[in-house]
């Protein structure tokens, strides 16, 4: 057949845009200091919840230990209270539909699950007794720290991860967050004392919030809450992370894996915060760029070169630091050239116009896909614990919609130039060293260092 | 207390209709958010490939976005994205699936770009080229070049089955990937695209007579072809124990997977409920028999988990399929000990049956997964399209939460006595690379 030629006239039009719902969001703020935000939603007779508590490292010196411990916490914090033991929590929770889980990260721990509407009582009552009465019996903590360090071994053992934690380091130098995932060793000195005394001293309700989206209502909701979590209380604000600095970019690091069929390179720089008002237009050139399916990185090296499964970048944040971040996976005999076509299409941004087109076709992919994202339950929920972290609320949402509809080809063009351009991204390649440090070296100096797995003993 | 079983039936009403070539649409309106799903799911699938030809299926998955009659490679993304959509696509044992999340105003554009490449894709050499390459990194970065990457979804089946059509890797060897031709793929694509070999399914914010009149204006034309037949993928019973032993070289640890044969998904879909909920009360959270027993009270287990269907989802699979546990344990730990920890849990259920309480907390957990999936108006789209091709009632995935609850202890016991230690298929995976 010959090429197909685009006839717009055949294209259906799009016709006109329905007005998003607004959600109905009731904040309160308990005597305890926990911040409760709830959203009714009709619909399928489920609640979704989130308790996010500040749990950041706040200073270089113990961030690894803190890391470490948190890791276990958040599995330990489950294994029983003074009046029931694991088992007991997790039935009391499924018989509603519920299973509790807990995540650390960089910045807090998060309770989050799923619940049948009619159980929010029963539930909350459950995650307060979690919260003012976990018990961490010793030979429990015991073993959860072993398993804890075996996962950390194994995630330690993806590509993936590597190159995320060796990228995190080259950015953050001494602040926590280059602390991204604890060694195993760290890891199995954890005991049982130090978890509670962690537990008492940072799973604080001052700076904590709590989210709950469904089918509910509003001011039965936030009673059940305030009766609920009433007994948790505590001295002092949940801690967050201390500003994290801004360092040079520096050689591109190579970590080798020898053997790789495939590198993972990785690109990241500084990014607008929430706040910022260059954010819209940032988050607009990284769409331009390689934010989804019809953006130039995706032509260019998936499309028309078949180097890459799915390259892509995204704006990333944390509460003290937002990044720019560029991902693409690639065979390992076309490093070279992949990186270098990654690193044109950046230099491209930055130095050449985008075009009308592009603009208005990323600019309206993005609203939709924020529309499309919040449509659910679970969607809403942890975009307004994501805001909370950054002490924001729903209403960024509207005001972020409203600056994106109004960002100009000269502001994006900007943007990119300021925050895109290669110079001031910091470069990770995990891969075989052997086969790729030559081709990478012809576009600049590279550092090689082993792979962290690699090195690591074997856990206990 | 947990919800009664009537109350958790999704009540989303469902439209059907069928076109002269063939076409079967669904129409699952629900007006509550300004958002439409899209989606088409072609009758064929990973098994449905022949001798040579492994990842075929998954391949020409891909050549279905490099263009079509009227749609240039790149535009159907462009076309997508620019009205604020969402879209992929994604190939299974039974089905390939394609789908768009949209604005409720780029419903029609979403028709036209369906119709488009379900009449006339671009098959050319140059796209096929290219996009031989990217599934290739797509297989590298997912299987090659990750610990665990092929365990045990591409490697359990050669043991539990015995046909090419169950026992063959889906993604495909790189040697069948790279001698694919445009002939290749141009008969695959007239002989399992035929519009009456696929379900339509549209959801969320449409009115009915409308969207059956832009249907008709824009897949109507499509040309009907005749439909293959569906092949029968069923496999008699096994009647011993299989073993086997696969080595990783990027693994840090090792792991063991079993897979029973469970009853007819579709065949026999009461007996198989019962089964679909075993797995859930022997491997979902802390409360779970296997999660209390190999994980903490043993000690044998790093992470465990069991689940009916290769891929996931119960209910999206013909016959045969497995029932899989799969677990990740120290190297201090023999596998003997793993597998005796396994069947004599399952024994137990088997020999002493479920208490009620049990299970009914089992269920209430269960339906808050299926509410959950179709609380997207997307997740919905896709499950009641899945269920109209495989079940032949796209009523089926309202009616599972409803259905699970209403399964009893009895029903229990009786899959767990399928799960026979002596015909189970045991793939022990071994870590290799040692410390590098």
């Amino acid at each position: 057949m010959s090429a197909p030629v685009l006839d717009l006239d055949l294209v259906p039009p799009l016709g006109e845009p329905r007005p998003q719902p607004v959600p109905e969001v009731a904040t309160t703020t308990l005597p305890s200091g926990l911040t409760v935000v709830v959203v009714p939603r009709p619909g399928v007779p489920l609640v979704e919840l989130r308790l996010r508590v500040p749990f950041a490292a706040t200073s270089p010196r113990g961030a690894a230990q803190h890391t470490a411990r948190a890791s276990v916490l958040s599995g330990a914090v489950l294994l029983g209270t003074n009046r029931h033991d694991a088992t007991g929590i997790a039935e009391l929770l499924q018989g509603h539909g519920a299973e509790l889980s807990v995540a650390a990260d960089p910045d807090r721990l998060l309770f989050s699950t799923t619940l049948l509407s009619e159980g929010l009582a029963p539930v909350l009552g459950v995650l307060a007794e979690v919260l003012t009465r976990a018990a961490y019996p010793t030979d429990r903590v015991d073993a959860e720290r072993d398993r804890v360090a075996e996962r950390i071994a194994i995630a330690r053992s993806q590509p993936g991860v590597i190159a995320r934690t060796a990228l995190a380091a080259r950015r953050y130098g001494t602040h926590p967050y280059a602390a991204q995932l604890p060694s195993p060793e760290l890891v199995g000195r954890v005991g049982a004392a130090a978890l509670r005394r962690l537990h008492r001293e940072r799973v604080l309700p001052a700076g904590s919030t709590l989210v709950l989206v469904g089918d509910l209502d509003t001011a039965a909701a936030t009673d059940a809450v305030a009766a609920a979590l009433g007994e948790w209380t505590g001295e002092g604000t949940a801690a967050v992370a201390p500003p994290a600095p801004t360092l040079a970019a520096g050689h591109l690091e190579v970590v080798d894996r020898p053997g790789a069929v495939q590198s993972n390179i990785r690109l990241g720089g500084p990014a607008p915060g929430r706040t910022d008002p260059d954010l819209p237009a940032v988050r607009l050139a990284s769409m331009v760029f390689g934010g989804y399916f019809s953006s130039r990185l995706v032509e260019n090296i998936r499309e028309r070169r078949g180097y890459s499964y799915s390259p892509r970048s995204a704006v990333d944040h944390l509460a003290a630091a937002s990044s720019f971040l560029v991902e693409a996976d690639v065979a390992t005999e076309v490093t070279g050239p992949a990186f270098l076509e990654t690193w044109a299409e950046l230099g491209r941004m930055a130095l050449a116009p985008v075009t009308d087109a592009e603009l208005d076709a990323a600019r309206r992919y993005v609203l939709g896909s924020m529309a499309l994202s919040t449509a659910t339950h679970a969607g809403l929920a942890g975009t307004l614990s994501a805001l909370a972290g950054s002490g924001l609320s729903a209403e960024w949402l509207a005001e972020h919609q409203r600056a994106l509809a109004e960002v100009t080809v000269e502001q994006v063009q900007e943007a990119a130039r300021r925050y895109l351009a290669p110079a001031t991204l910091t470069g990770v390649v995990v891969g075989d060293a052997e086969r790729v440090t030559d081709a990478l070296r012809a576009l600049g100096p590279v550092d090689v260092t082993a792979s962290a797995a690699a090195t690591a003993p074997e856990p206990a | 207390m947990t919800t009664a079983g009537a109350d958790l039936t999704v009540r989303h009403p469902v439209e059907r209709f069928s076109l002269d070539n063939g076409l079967r649409v669904v129409l699952a309106p629900d007006r509550s958010v300004p958002v439409v799903a899209v989606t088409v799911f072609y009758d064929v699938g990973m098994r449905n490939e022949p001798e040579g030809r492994t990842g075929f299926a998954h391949l020409f998955e891909h050549v279905m976005f490099q263009g079509s009659a009227h749609v240039p490679k790149m535009e159907h993304a462009r076309l997508v994205q620019a009205a604020g959509g969402t879209f992929n696509g994604s190939t299974h044992q039974d089905y390939t699936n394609y789908y768009e999340a949209l604005p409720a105003e780029a419903l029609e554009r979403a028709l036209f770009l369906e119709a488009d490449r379900m009449a006339a894709p671009a098959i050319t050499a140059e796209n096929l080229r290219n996009q031989i390459d990217v599934v290739k990194e797509e297989i590298r970065v997912n299987v090659l070049n990750r610990p665990y990457g092929a365990f045990p979804w591409l490697q359990l089946p050669q043991l539990a089955f015995e046909s090419f059509a169950n026992t063959h890797d889906g993604y495909g060897s790189f040697v069948d990937l790279e001698s694919s031709t445009v002939a290749d793929a141009t008969d695959f694509f007239s002989r399992y695209y035929a519009p009456g070999n696929a379900v339509l399914c549209i959801g969320g914010d449409l009115d009915v007579g409308e969207t059956e009149r832009l249907v008709r204006r824009w897949f109507g034309p499509v040309e009907a072809r005749d439909v293959p037949p569906t092949p029968y993928t069923g496999e008699p019973s096994p009647t011993q124990v299989r073993s086997g032993v696969v080595e990783d070289r990027l693994a840090p640890a090792p792991a063991v997977a079993l897979g029973w044969r469970v009853p007819d998904p579709v065949g026999d879909l009461d007996t198989y409920l019962g089964t679909v909920l075993l797995a859930e009360l022997l491997s979902e959270g802390d409360a779970s028999r296997l999660e209390r027993r190999l994980v903490h009270d043993d000690r044998l287990a790093v992470a465990q988990s069991s689940y009916v269907g290769l891929f996931g989802d119960p209910f999206d699979v013909r016959d045969a399929t497995l029932l899989t546990t799969q677990v990740h344990h120290p190297a201090a730990v023999p596998v003997a000990d793993v597998l005796a920890a396994v069947h004599d849990e399952i024994g137990r259920v088997a020999a002493e049956g479920v208490e009620p309480e049990e299970l009914t907390r089992v269920q209430a957990r269960t339906s808050a997964q299926l509410l959950r999936q179709a609380d997207s108006v997307l997740g919905r789209t896709l499950g009641f399209a899945a269920a109209e091709l495989v079940h032949g009632r796209a009523e089926l995935a309202g009616e599972l939460a409803a259905r699970l609850a209403a399964v009893t202890p009895d029903q229990v016991q009786a899959a767990a006595k399928g799960l026979d230690p002596g015909t189970a298929a045991v793939l022990e995976l071994r870590a290799t690379g040692g410390a590098r």
